[in-house]
């Protein structure tokens, strides 16, 4: 296998190796490994798979078979702000079709693209465990319920403002 | 709310911080682990979870002190032996766990620590769902607070009994709630269910004897070991143990959850507690336990919300949290839903689930765009026969897959035929 | 032996097996797909539903999969159930679901195991109405095409590409309908044994690339039972050819040797047969060029040259056993030599005495794989002998074994045997230079130089044996090292030592042998296990001969007239001034050759042999087996076997010349066919006499008929030269076998293993066929052993064991500050010489390197270094971790011969151009 130079910051990569050193076996820290690179670039490059791959002692094709087996972990670039709407159940039964309907034309986008300036991607997710306050989302990490349009409106504003 | 009625819920105030180490002891926490640890042997403390009759809250229902009973009696500094707290929670309209880590994570703790002992593993691992930001964020203060004031480490209360607790945040797949998918999952490999036998007790993580169990399960274990099998079984109003986390999600006035004594009948908790329908929609059916559980109809609400009960009504407890559906919803856009939700979720390992389920999803599409045709009720019907008994597919997902559609065809089969007769959803835009 | 019930039909098997296993042996048909039988059970197709019941008063029974169930005591099962009939009817057309309905243009159509199983089920009719999912193939390198869309998810690559032969750039990515098998990004496929992918799929995604280029469908091509010729393994194969070409080569399963897989070197070296380098008339040299000239006037020539002095023969360690024996025919035992140096034959030679004389076993490659401890001993077998290095690869994994019997988890389960065994270690031990590619598999890799090898080698032995010979000035380092390896290996059952020719040292190869002795006092089961470079060096070995630097004695003193050598390349044996020196000093030298290698424009007279795929003859194993191939293509005159055109130039010779030649010389004029070579051989050299039992002579017949070679369905026999002339054409014969060379003639299961010309049965038209062919699955075959072994286990085992001579204990290597010692770097595509006429695995070949310490003080991109015989060499340098200090290892054949090593060089670093350091 060839080796791979290392782009990911030393920070970073010390992370890593701390985490596959708690594990029994490096790859244990696979999916750990790829959300902390998630975590700083909001997705994870080829390159940075590579990487990653190198550090756990893994073949990338090994890696990226986990990386693609998640629905967390993000292969392709998203937007400053990740919108991921609940499209399980009890959403659907309190209409979340509608909602999607709404953010499509506010945003302008299809569920799994991102809007043209880079500030949003909008994602649909299984059930977020919100049911009672359904239809939930969750918006990077804060998860939001009861959603109407003039609440998702309002989190679009805000989302936009923040950088 | 006390203890004595809502063991799992008393200390849990709604949109207030859980308790740290201080307040948990001062409300009767730790007293479960100072006492197994100090005075119980492990064989001890699996007779009481024997005797309380505590069944698994993971959906399966199989019986606690029976599943630790298989694990190799060695000391936890002889052989390596893995808890793990089945946090994954992905099951549609499952909301229960989420409610014990954010409200109360130390009682999790505590379970872990009398469950790891009883079976006398010194690892523990929590499996959390990616998307549980507040409950990872709650978890990790209350390991750390543990793990400094003694609860987790070497040599736990001097008694030469050594546990910590990893908290492991999976990346989104409903599959790892499976346990054998989980373990696979925590090897850092690709997640798909494993073959029993060998049963994960002898030949689970890595190759060690591991234990999983569901996250409410874990959390009643202080409260049996405080209490005492008997007190446990006397909370339960039918032939099962403790209290149970019930929830209703749907057109209900006040969807939530609530605990209460397990085999409450299915009424009480959506009448009583739900606050019955929303004005303008009545009941039409129900998914008594999660997205994998078969319809129940109105007939069956007298039924006692209880492992057996509800099987003889035709369905599974599952993990107790019903999803209604009202009248102004299509049943078959529900269940086209939820066949969506399994059809992506298949781990694609076995050819029936990873090809079966997205012909369902597909047929049930064109119901409901008005492509079907009545053949298609034969090739749903074929496909809920050949998913739905397990054995015939690897793992469980796909007969649990096949429970809605089952029952949904017999029930609905009016609501499919007119799909078929009125090219399309009758319903469609009338919700 | 437990008994069960199948469909009403008794039926009894052996007790550790599964149910799928136990219905096939029982000859029914129960598909399945990702059973493998080398592979094991784990239950991901769904395809082997059947019903079992509980007890005689059980009617419902219940459906399971037979591939996941142990078969027990008076279990009743059915295959006929109409539910489990329905069930793998459903399985199939869910695959079918996304499968494209291209196999009219599908490379695998009808040699598909899915087209096989789709039949077998009764699945017809499609009722799947919606879009099928695609997928982008990848480019994955010169040996196969991918073409996911015919994927149905059986996840049998992956686990035979990674679990089973420790590949790691093929991967499982996506997930539900939508799991792809491939790699991160386009990209070469790296492990050796990738190949096997093409019969490892079910259907076809992975397929033969080579092949594809000149494709054509099984039951349309001619095929032969035949042996590798790329290494000194000996795996089996068939070749397959039409139109008189060869297309391709696959595995022939011999439940000893090679079993399911081949490497890539096997698989993808046969190019070199239809290449522009075969040589096609014989050539004379006149003015200085190489000029077509018939036959006839080629031996008038070679008449003529007798008159110029002695004739002397060398022969070869890649030519066939009749090839070389007709030579020694020839020019006498005097006058003939191996083709080898002295340093390598003296390498061959003790490597077939030391094992004649091991009093323990001669493992074959399937013993190998359940050896429970292993020793590999200064060779790096991952390219040397790849078939091998994948045997221990398995070996690796005994430990799991004994840890799932222990959990009572059947072997053939195969996730859960993984799992069990996670923890445990296997106990492979690798001493060699350089990293391995079988390094992964080991426990613990020590590195050492050839000298420091074989000195642990005898420490070991000493370790084990006291009265073995210690060695002197071991470090306390290399004292602790021998005495864990030791201890490993004499508590082992079946402990293994591998060791051999790659570096030329005879002392490592004695090391080795001392150690399997010492172990086999205790153990009778202690395995020696030597590697020799050619596919008959071991024959080779047991004929014996003069060295080439006898030759060369001799050619200096003017005391060769002609020469002829046999299928040898000498540029491979002697340095570029010999080789001058030779053509030179020899008046006239007759090549007899397939293929123009380097001398052909030097040779006053050059005869175009056949390739090992166009006649029949015998190689010897380096485990001592002999075995036969057979021709799949008849050659356009004059093109024949090597040992017949030793025998028209015994004919051709005057009577003058008898005098010259040795007195009691086997008059080889008169033999007819192969029979009569392999007769005299028998009588003239002992050892050989069991080799006549390889395969069954000329005139066997089977139900009084030739063995068909083609199969019924063969297409076109009369109009494949149409367009030349449309007369029936009569079959091409040939007298050295018992095959007729079209689809007339006998083909049964139970056929001699060595006439099997491939795989097919009712029903079963892919590889997947082999289980009709099998006494039990991954047994022995229904027509017995396939070739003869000639080294007995066990040697002298009631006599006296043969006492080694004593051992020469190299002193310990020191580094040198001025020079470096040159080690072989033997490659698995590039170092040998047949493969590379190969297309396909030339373009796998890297280019030639010097790897260096990385620890050195070299920081060059580049290096000249200064090979005696050779003049300044610039390679491009490759820092490799942890080689010990002082040497570099240098491409075996791609600057220098692999015998001329080692040898110490001066080394400059060079500044490429474009390179700016
Ligand atoms: C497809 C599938 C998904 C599952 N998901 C979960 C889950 O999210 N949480 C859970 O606790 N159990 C889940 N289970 C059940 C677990 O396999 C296991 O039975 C349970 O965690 C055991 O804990 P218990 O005995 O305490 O109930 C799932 C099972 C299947 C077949
Ligand atoms: S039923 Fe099969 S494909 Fe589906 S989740 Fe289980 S193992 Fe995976
Ligand atoms: S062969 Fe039995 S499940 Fe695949």
């Amino acid at each position: 296998m060839l080796t791979v130079e290392y782009t990911l910051p030393a920070e970073l990569r010390a992370d890593i190796l701390a985490l596959a050193q708690e594990e029994l076996h490096p790859q244990g820290a696979s999916v750990a490994a790829l959300q902390l690179v998630q975590s700083h670039f909001r997705w994870i490059s080829s390159q940075h798979l590579q990487e990653v791959a190198q550090l756990l002692d893994m073949s990338p094709d090994a890696l990226d078979g986990i990386a693609t087996y998640f629905n967390l972990l993000f292969r392709q670039p998203v937007g400053r702000h990740v919108i991921m709407l609940c499209d399980s159940v009890s959403c659907w039964l309190m209409g979340r079709d509608r909602l999607c309907a709404h953010l499509r034309q506010t945003l302008g986008i299809h569920p799994g693209e991102t809007t043209p300036d880079g500030a949003i991607t909008l994602l649909p997710t299984v059930c977020l465990g919100h049911c009672d306050h359904a239809p939930a989302l969750l918006a990077d990490e804060t998860l939001h319920g009861d959603l109407d349009t003039d609440a998702l409106d309002r989190l679009i504003g805000s989302l936009r403002e923040t950088p | 709310m006390t203890a004595a009625t809502h063991p799992l819920t008393a200390m849990i105030t709604p949109a207030a911080p859980p308790p740290d180490c201080a307040a948990y002891e001062q409300a009767g926490g730790w007293q479960a682990a100072r006492k197994a640890l100090k005075i119980l042997a492990p064989a001890e403390v699996i007779d009481m979870v024997t005797r309380s009759k505590l069944r698994g809250r993971g959906g399966a229902g199989f019986a606690t002190g029976q599943k630790w009973s298989f694990v190799p009696k060695n000391a936890a500094s002889e052989r390596r032996k893995y808890l793990v707290a089945n946090a994954d929670e992905m099951e549609p309209g499952t909301f229960k766990d989420r409610w014990l880590l954010e409200g109360n994570p130390l009682q999790l703790v505590e379970g872990m620590i009398l469950a790891a002992y009883a079976i006398q593993a010194g690892h523990g691992i929590v499996f959390l769902r990616g998307e549980y930001h507040l409950p990872r964020k709650r978890l990790t203060d209350a390991i750390e607070e543990a793990r400094q004031k003694g609860w987790l480490g070497e040599n736990i209360l001097g008694s030469g009994f050594s546990f910590d607790i990893h908290l492991h945040s999976s990346a989104g797949r409903y599959i790892c709630g499976e346990e054998t998918a989980l373990i696979t999952a925590l090897e850092g490999k690709r997640a798909t269910p494993r073959s029993k036998p060998p049963f994960p007790q002898f030949s689970g993580l890595w190759g060690a004897s591991t234990v999983v169990n569901n996250v409410e399960t874990l959390c009643n274990l202080p409260h049996i070991v405080t209490n005492g099998p008997e007190w446990f079984l006397s909370l339960g109003m039918g032939a099962d143990g403790g209290t149970k986390l019930y929830g209703v999600s749907g057109r209900v006035r006040r969807p939530g959850a609530w605990e209460l004594p397990i085999g409450t009948p299915l009424r009480q908790i959506i009448e009583d507690h739900a606050g019955g329908m929303l004005p303008g929609y009545s009941l039409r059916a129900l998914l008594p336990g999660g997205a994998s559980t078969a319809f129940l109809d109105e007939s069956a609400l007298d039924v006692a919300m209880d492992y057996g009960s509800v099987e003889k009504a035709g369905s599974r407890l599952g993990t107790g949290t019903a999803i209604i559906l009202d009248d102004r919803t299509c049943p078959i856009g529900m269940i086209l839903n939820l066949e969506h939700f399994f059809a992506q979720e298949s781990c694609g390992w076995c050819t029936p689930c990873r090809d079966g389920l997205p012909w369902v999803e597909r047929l049930l599409g064109a119901l409901e765009e008005g492509t079907g045709e009545s053949e298609d009720l034969e090739e749903l019907a074929r496909h809920a026969r050949m998913l739905g008994t397990p054995g015939r597919t690897f793992c469980a997902h796909a007969p649990g897959a096949m429970a809605p559609l089952a029952s949904g065809l017999k029930l609905f089969a009016d609501d499919f035929s007119a799909h078929i007769s009125q090219r399309g959803c009758p319903l469609r835009h009338a919700a | 032996m437990v008994t069960f019930q199948l469909d009403g039909l008794q039926c009894s098997t052996r007790a550790d097996i599964n149910l799928l296993q136990a219905c096939l042996e029982a000859g029914a048909n129960l598909p399945y797909f990702c059973w493998h039988p080398e592979l094991g059970s784990v239950g991901a197709c769904r395809q082997c539903a059947i019903k079992q019941f509980s007890g005689p008063d059980d009617k419902t029974g219940r459906i399971v999969m037979a591939c996941m169930t142990p078969v027990t005591e008076g279990t009743r099962v059915s295959i006929d159930d109409a539910e489990a009939k329905e069930f793998r009817e459903g399985v199939i057309e869910w695959m079918m679901v996304n499968h494209p309905h291209d196999c009219p243009v599908c490379p695998e159509g009808g040699e598909c195991h899915l087209q096989d199983m789709t039949v077998m089920t009764g699945h017809n009719t499609r009722r799947y109405r919606f879009t099928k999912r695609t997928h982008r193939n990848q480019d994955l390198g010169p040996f196969l095409n991918h073409e996911m869309n015919r994927c149905i998810a059986c996840y049998r690559c992956v686990r035979f590409y990674k679990d089973y032969a420790g590949g790691e750039d093929l991967a499982v990515l996506g997930a539900h309908d939508n799991v792809y098998f491939g790699r991160s990004e386009d990209g070469t496929l790296e492990n050796a044994f990738s190949g096997n992918l093409a019969e490892i799929c079910p259907t076809g995604v992975f397929t033969d690339k080579p092949f594809s280029e000149t494709y054509t469908r099984k039951w349309d091509m001619r095929g032969a039972p035949s042996v590798c010729v790329h290494c000194g393994v000996g795996c089996n194969t068939f070749v397959n050819a039409r139109d008189e070409k060869v297309r391709r080569l696959l595995n022939r399963y011999n439940d000893e040797v090679n079993r399911y897989a081949l490497c890539d070197r096997g698989r993808f070296g046969h190019g070199f047969v239809n290449a522009p380098s075969r040589l096609h008339t014989p050539l004379c040299l006149s003015e200085e060029q190489p000029t077509p000239v018939p036959t006839q006037s080629a031996m008038a020539q070679f008449a003529r040259m007798v008159a110029s002095g002695p004739i002397v023969g060398i022969a070869s360690s890649r030519a066939s056993l009749e090839a070389c024996f007709s030579l020694q025919c020839l020019v006498g035992r005097e006058q003939f030599s191996t083709g080898q140096t002295q340093q390598e034959q003296t390498c061959a030679e003790l490597a077939y005495t030391l094992l004649r004389d091991h009093p323990g076993s001669i493992p074959t490659l399937h013993d190998m794989e359940s050896a429970d401890a292993v020793l590999v001993l200064g060779e790096d077998v991952s390219a040397t002998a790849p078939r091998l290095a994948l045997a221990l690869r398995q070996a690796g994994r005994q430990n799991s074994f004994l840890a799932a019997d222990a959990a009572k988890v059947p072997r053939w389960m195969d996730a859960a045997v993984r799992t069990i065994g996670s923890e445990t270690l296997s106990s492979l031990f690798i001493v060699t230079p350089a990293p391995t590619d079988l390094d992964k598999s080991a426990e613990e890799t020590f590195r050492a130089v050839p000298d420091n090898a074989a000195r642990l080698g005898f420490a070991i032995a000493h370790q084990l044996d006291p009265t073995a010979p210690a060695v002197p000035d071991l470090t306390p380092f290399e004292a602790e090292q021998a005495n864990r390896i030791a201890t490993a290996l004499g508590a082992a059952k079946k402990p293994l030592i591998v060791s051999g020719m790659q570096y030329g040292s005879p002392a490592l190869i004695q090391a080795a042998a001392r150690i399997a002795r010492s172990l086999a006092q205790n153990t009778p089961d202690a395995g020696l296990s030597l590697v020799m470079p050619d596919c008959n060096s071991m024959g080779m070995a047991m004929m014996g001969g003069l060295p080439l630097e006898t030759v060369m004695m001799r050619a200096r003193a003017g005391a060769i007239g002609t020469l002829i050598i046999v299928e040898n390349d000498l540029t491979r044996h002697l340095d570029p001034p010999e080789i001058v020196e030779l053509l030179e000093a020899v008046p006239n030298i007759v090549l007899i050759d397939h293929t123009a290698t380097a001398l052909w424009q030097n040779a006053n007279l050059v005869l175009p042999a056949a390739a090992f795929t166009e006649y029949a003859g015998t190689l010897i194993s380096q485990e001592g087996r002999a075995q036969r191939f057979f021709p799949a293509v008849f050659p356009l005159s004059p093109i024949q076997a090597s040992w017949r055109w030793v025998q028209e130039l015994a004919r051709a010779l005057p009577p003058s010349a008898e005098p010259q030649l040795a007195p009691h010389r086997t008059d080889i004029t008169a033999w007819q066919n192969l029979d009569d070579v392999l007769a005299a051989l028998g009588t003239e050299i002992p050892i050989f006499a069991g080799i006549i039992k390889a395969a069954p002579d000329a005139a066997y017949r089977l139900n009084g008929q030739k063995l068909r070679s083609q199969t019924y369905r063969a297409s076109g026999r009369t109009v494949i030269r149409s367009y030349i002339s449309v007369r029936d054409q009569p079959p091409p014969t040939n007298p050295d076998t018992p095959f007729s060379s079209s689809m007339e003639g006998a083909y049964q299961p139970d056929m001699p293993a060595a006439l099997v010309p491939s795989f097919h049965a009712p029903a079963w038209n892919s590889v997947q066929a082999l289980n009709r062919f099998q006494q039990e699955i991954g047994g022995p075959l229904r027509g017995g052993e396939a070739g003869i072994r000639l080294l007995a286990n066990h040697a002298l085992k009631n006599g006296q064991t043969e006492q080694l001579p004593a051992p020469d204990i190299p002193p310990p290597f020191t580094p040198q500050s001025d020079t470096v010692l040159l080690l072989p770097d033997v490659r698995l595509f590039g170092s040998e010489e047949l493969s590379m006429l190969s297309p396909p695995v030339v373009a796998r070949a890297p280019p030639a390197n010097l790897r260096l310490p990385a620890h050195g003080t070299a920081t060059a991109s580049h290096i000249t270094f200064h090979l005696e015989g050779y003049g300044p060499q610039t390679l491009p340098v490759q820092l490799v971790a942890d080689l010990p200090d002082g040497i570099a290892l240098c491409p075996a054949h791609m600057v220098a011969p692999a015998f001329s090593f080692p040898r110490l060089a001066r080394l400059t670093a060079t500044r490429a151009e474009g390179d700016g350091s």
